[in-house]
Order: C-alpha cells, then sequence, then structure tokens
C-alpha cells in the first residue's frame, strides 16, 4: 500500500453527513474514517475540518491523544498482542517477540509489504482467557509462541 | 459579594472571582506561570498552589483556577504550599533548564539543587501559546499532541501551518523560550546566579547603574561575590 495512493475523499462526506455534521461525534466520525482506510489520511482530516467547522489542530489533537487512531498507514492486518499485567505474567512479551520474529518487525511498526502491523495494549479486560492477541478484530485466546504461526496463516491468503 | 478567610484575614470576592484573582486584589501575593490576564486560566503549572480548608482535610488547589467560594479557609504560604511550590519549579528546571523565568523563580523561592535527571525539552507544557494563539491572535495554529510523556506543542503534521499568522505571539509568552541569562555561569541545571552574584558597578557607585532597568539581574556585568 502506497503512502500516497489517491484517497476518495466522497467517503469523508459520506461519513460525516451520516453523524448529522454533529462536532460532538468527532469521535465516532475519526472511527469512520480510520475504518476505510485504516488509518486516518492527512487529506481527509483536513476535508474533515472544513467540513466540521474544527480548527485542524483541534482534530490532530484528538487523533494523536488515542492510541487507536494512526496518522500513518496501517497494514491490511492489525495484531494486538494484550501486554497488559494478566497477559504479561503468562508470557505476552515472548508472544510478541515471536510475532517480531515472524513478521521481521517491531512492535508499532508495519511490514514493508504493507501486510502486517504489530502493536500493543495494555489489557483489553478479558484477562481470564489470556494471553490475548487479537487479529483484525478476532480475539485468539490462551495464545502461546507455538500458535503464532498458526494465527498469522489464518490471515495469510 | 463573597466572604472568605485568606491567611487568618477576612476577605470579600465578587461573584466568578478565583482565588488568585481575590488575593491579587488584597495584595496577597501568589506565584504563577501558566496563568495570564487575557486568557483562560488553564491550572497547568501548580506553581499558584494553595492550600484551603483546615486540619487534616486541608488540601492543595491550584488558585488560578479555583473559584473564591463562600466561607473558603484559604493559606497561601503554608510550609506544605512552599514545599509544594518549590517541587514545582524543581520539576519545571529539569525540563527547560535554559529557561530564565524558571531560573528566576528558583532564585526567587531557594530552590538551591535539582534531583531530576536534566531532559532539555524546552517546554513545560503549560499552554501559553496554545492559548495566546487561539484567544488573542485568533490562530488555532498550534496545539498539544500526543499524550502522557509524549506530548507537545506542534502544528499539524509538523508543518508550516496555514493558519499561522507568523505573528510571534506564541513566542512572545512562551516563559521557556526566553533563554537564560549569559552572565559568568557553570554549565549545569540550576543557575542560581542572582543568589551569589555580585553587580560590579557596586563597586564605583552607591547604586545600581543598571542601563538594563534589571538590577543587575540579566547576569551580564555580575561576577561571583567575595
Ligand atoms: S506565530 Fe503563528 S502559531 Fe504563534 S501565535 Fe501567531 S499565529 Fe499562532
Ligand atoms: S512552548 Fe512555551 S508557552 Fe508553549 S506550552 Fe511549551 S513552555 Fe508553554
Ligand atoms: S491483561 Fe490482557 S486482557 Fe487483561
Ligand atoms: S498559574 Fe495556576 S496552575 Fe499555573
Amino acid at each position: 500500500m502506497s503512502v500516497h495512493q489517491l484517497i476518495n475523499l466522497e467517503k469523508v462526506q459520506e461519513i460525516v453527513e451520516r453523524h448529522g455534521y454533529n462536532k460532538n461525534k468527532l469521535i465516532a466520525i475519526l472511527q469512520g474514517i480510520q475504518a476505510v482506510y485504516h488509518y486516518l489520511p492527512a487529506e481527509a482530516l483536513k476535508t474533515l475540518s472544513k467540513l466540521l467547522k474544527i480548527p485542524l489542530i483541534d482534530i490532530i489533537s484528538v487523533a494523536t491523544f488515542y492510541r487507536a487512531f494512526s496518522l500513518t498507514p496501517k497494514g491490511q492486518h492489525v495484531a494486538t498482542v494484550c501486554m497488559g499485567t494478566a497477559c504479561h505474567v503468562r508470557g505476552a512479551p515472548k508472544i510478541l517477540e515471536e510475532f517480531e520474529r515472524q513478521l521481521n518487525i517491531r512492535r508499532e511498526e508495519t511490514t514493508e509489504d504493507g501486510q502486517w502491523s504489530l502493536e500493543t495494549v495494555a489489557c483489553l479486560g478479558c484477562c481470564a482467557i489470556g494471553p490475548v492477541v487479537v487479529v483484525d478484530g478476532d480475539y485468539h485466546a490462551h495464545t502461546s509462541i507455538r500458535k503464532v504461526p498458526t494465527i498469522l496463516n489464518k490471515y495469510r491468503k | 459579594m463573597i466572604t472568605m478567610k485568606m491567611n487568618g484575614v477576612e476577605v470579600k470576592a465578587e461573584e466568578g472571582w478565583t482565588i488568585l484573582e481575590t488575593a491579587k486584589f488584597y495584595g496577597l501575593e501568589i506565584p504563577t506561570l501558566c496563568h495570564h490576564e487575557g486568557l483562560t486560566p488553564y491550572g497547568a503549572c501548580r506553581l499558584c498552589l494553595v492550600e484551603i480548608g483546615e486540619g487534616p482535610r486541608a488540601k492543595l488547589v491550584s488558585s488560578c483556577t479555583y473559584p473564591a467560594e463562600e466561607g473558603l479557609v484559604v493559606h497561601t504560604d503554608t510550609k506544605r504550599v512552599v514545599q509544594a511550590r518549590r517541587m514545582m519549579i524543581e520539576l519545571m528546571l529539569s525540563v527547560a533548564p535554559y529557561s530564565k523565568t524558571i531560573q528566576d523563580l528558583a532564585s526567587k523561592f531557594g530552590v538551591t539543587r535539582m534531583r531530576f535527571k536534566i531532559r532539555n525539552e524546552e517546554c513545560i507544557l503549560c499552554g501559553l501559546c496554545v492559548r495566546m494563539c487561539e484567544e488573542q491572535m485568533d490562530g488555532k495554529a498550534i496545539g498539544f499532541q500526543n499524550r502522557g510523556y509524549q506530548r507537545k506543542i506542534s502544528t499539524p503534521f509538523d508543518l508550516r501551518s496555514e493558519e499561522c499568522r507568523l505573528c510571534g505571539g506564541c513566542i512572545y509568552i512562551c516563559p521557556a523560550c526566553q533563554l537564560r541569562c549569559q552572565g559568568p555561569q557553570a554549565e549545569s541545571a540550576l543557575c542560581n546566579a542572582c543568589l551569589t552574584m555580585d553587580p560590579t558597578c557596586l563597586d564605583y557607585y552607591d547604586e545600581l547603574q543598571c542601563w538594563m532597568y534589571d538590577a543587575g539581574r540579566c547576569g551580564t556585568c555580575v561576577r561571583e561575590k567575595k
């Protein structure tokens, strides 16, 4: 995925319309934009600023505050390894390392072919099934180093 | 009219005043850094801390944001307040040791040691520039980004902002942008030169001859006290 891919800004318009041009729904709108592009493209944010009449810097402040938003392109698939206390003591750091080895990137990075992004999170609220890894919204419970290739292959075509 | 007790004296505040404004009205000095008349109070630097309430339930609040309340008991210079204030100065020094404003505060409030790792970030995140840009310059060009230890002030995407008119208001108001004096001093986190230095003109005259009207505080003419 190229950084300079032409983005279709009509999608932004659509999302904003769906939320009735409501400034208070900024986060929901940003989530919508992120769902379409897998990140928040600069052009989309500039358009959003004009549509919602919110200064661009305020949108950036919100977008950079939450870990869920990214200003740089993300991979097609996003693997999120929980590093919360419960998952940590059950070996999450080792699992994260295994992901790093398999994907040949470090945490918070994206592979060159744009297929995978690797992220961490501090507790997903389901410690009982830890160590937890989330890939594209699917929860993988009781993961271990050995399960990492299986998980990755599931999403590889 | 709101009646409160400040340092044991009964004071009257007008509706909508903060503790800081009331204190100022009565000539009580409370140090401030992120507060500026003409900008909305923000409560970031915690230098203006005062103690409210009495006994074990007394607590520290920032006077620039705390509204005057009927019957409030305020103490502006208790031991706890002075200690907290010194700690705040020390912490700010560790982040921006090259700021003259903060060095001056250190000397004024007797902060003579700095126990933290020097970070040299040259921004104490007081938010003055952001408020200046938005409220006085009608700019909205800069703002806070990220959070936690990565929090910083910048323009969108760290590029030259289309909204910025290069008025310089943000630099004018920044307490960390004003470089510390360049007098004879050791390279350290703490200057304290105004405490230990001596203006040279006093050797010849009975009065300070400072043509900078700064009474030797700029540090240029001073030398170490013998
Ligand atoms: S110089 Fe630019 S960023 Fe600074 S206060 Fe003026 S408009 Fe705002
Ligand atoms: S740049 Fe200066 S004025 Fe702005 S927040 Fe940092 S210290 Fe304060
Ligand atoms: S620590 Fe991983 S889900 Fe709570
Ligand atoms: S002046 Fe009140 S917190 Fe900075």
